[in-house]
């Protein structure tokens, strides 16, 4: 294959980069802006690559970018207190929504996701939409596998509801 | 294990995340159990919900050329700059030193790489080659009895062809790629936003080679060995939906 080792290694995850952008920005234009930012960080940093998983690392570098460019044009959305607790709902209040869930209308599935929380929506999208293993999912946002574990359980309950249509108490209790 | 274990564990036995022991233990406690398993379904269900619908968001063909673009004056750049240092002999002398070395040194260490080893290393090669180059099939098919045929009198052999549309993996077609030093049929499948390439050639004697499962530049690999020919299964997917579709090929393969 021709191209620099960069051509090689990195380009080829430009789908998967802008994937994860588009779900954390939230926006087209957003998305591309940070991911040509992501990738000018990339061949800055490429020298510090160590080799192995090249997805993981540019993904972690998208993260980052797109964090730092929702802190500086939409605060709010990284402010907002997040707190796991809070945000969470027993798992065992599920089991009525089992049903539902089933016969959901498939659009839904799209806009509660897009609902998400931003820490939720990014480790759905790393897990559901990109295929990550716990391992590189905790490479990617910087935290520890028990808490890809514990975060993904609670997205996943939280997604449930959105879908079953429940926009029910997110601070409230 | 009580039904607040399982359910705390119920995402990773999901994702087949967890160590075998504790994937057993839940087997066991959901045969048995008569509150976890509509949770556990509950889950199954949201994630075929996730996976039906087209979330996958793919970089448009102009961001595609920007970030090409911008990455290629970077890398001419630094070749640029390779010409210029070039002329200073020191710089010379020392890669000639180290262009010695690793012929003395490295190179022989290098041949020993098993031939696996090397082939895995073409199959990555090749699965990004189909994607770079939007050239992922010759005979764009999800029909088997179209892919099948149109491999004869392009290979020496007939690669087995199945059709994994209604398990979540339809087949896309079927193209020609060159790996090992020989013409070998591939097979594009995909999963969601994910493409898998499935590359098959006949063994060459009774070299069986044993199973491969691997991660190398963040692709999935897995290889086997089946009736005389020789699978790769390769993409980005995840490893367990990998092994899914392995074992999916490998079912198939038997019924016919």
């Amino acid at each position: 294959m021709s191209g620099s080792p960069f051509e090689q290694t990195v380009l080829p995850h430009l789908d998967a980069a802008y994937n994860l952008a588009r779900w954390l920005t939230r926006s087209d234009q957003d998305a591309e802006d940070v991911v040509q930012d992501a990738f000018v960080r990339a061949l800055r940093f490429f020298s510090g690559f160590r080799g192995g998983d090249a997805r993981a690392w540019l993904l972690a570098i998208v993260r980052n970018t797109s964090y730092d460019f929702l802190r500086r044009h939409r605060p709010q959305e990284v402010t907002e207190a997040f707190d796991e607790e809070i945000h969470s709902t027993a798992v065992e209040s599920l089991t009525p929504e089992a049903q539902l869930m089933r016969r959901a209308d498939q659009a839904m599935v799209r806009k509660a996701l897009e609902q998400l929380p931003l820490p939720w929506r990014e480790v759905i999208v790393l897990r559901e939409v990109e295929g990550l293993s716990y391992k590189q999912i905790a490479e990617v946002s910087d935290i520890r596998i028990g808490t890809v574990m514990s975060r993904l359980a609670r997205a996943r309950a939280r997604l449930q509801q959105l879908v079953a249509g429940d926009p029910i108490k997110e601070i409230a209790e | 294990m009580n039904c607040s274990d399982v359910q705390r564990m119920v995402d990773a036995y999901m994702d087949g995340e967890l160590e075998v022991m504790r994937q057993v233990d839940i087997d066991e406690h959901l045969r048995q159990c008569e509150v976890c398993p509509p949770i556990y379904g509950s889950r199954r269900a949201l994630q075929s919900g996730l996976k039906a619908e087209p979330l996958y968001f793919t970089a448009p063909a102009h961001l595609r050329r920007q970030v090409r673009a911008a990455v290629q004056g970077t890398a001419a750049n630094t070749r640029w700059w390779t010409r210029v240092l070039a002329p200073q002999w020191i710089g010379a002398a020392a890669g000639a030193l180290a262009l010695v070395v690793a012929a003395v040194i490295v190179g022989p260490m290098l041949s020993r790489r098993s031939q696996g080893d090397q082939i895995a290393q073409e199959v990555v090669s090749a699965h990004i080659r189909s994607l770079m180059a939007d050239h992922l099939t010759d005979v764009a098919s999800s029909d088997r009895h179209t892919v099948k045929p149109w491999f004869a009198g392009k290979l020496d052999f007939s690669p087995p062809v199945v059709d994994l549309k209604d398990q979540g993996f339809p087949l896309v077609g079927g193209r020609l790629d060159y790996t090992g030093n020989r013409p070998v049929a591939a097979l594009a499948y995909r999963r969601g936003g994910h493409v898998i390439n499935l590359f098959v050639w006949p063994l060459s004697s009774n070299a069986v080679g044993p199973d491969v499962s691997e991660s190398r530049q963040g692709y999935n690999l897995l290889s086997w060995s089946r009736e005389g020919s020789r699978f790769w299964a390769v993409s980005d997917l995840n490893p367990t939906e990998l092994r899914q579709f392995a074992a999916l090929v490998q079912a198939e393969d038997r019924l016919k």
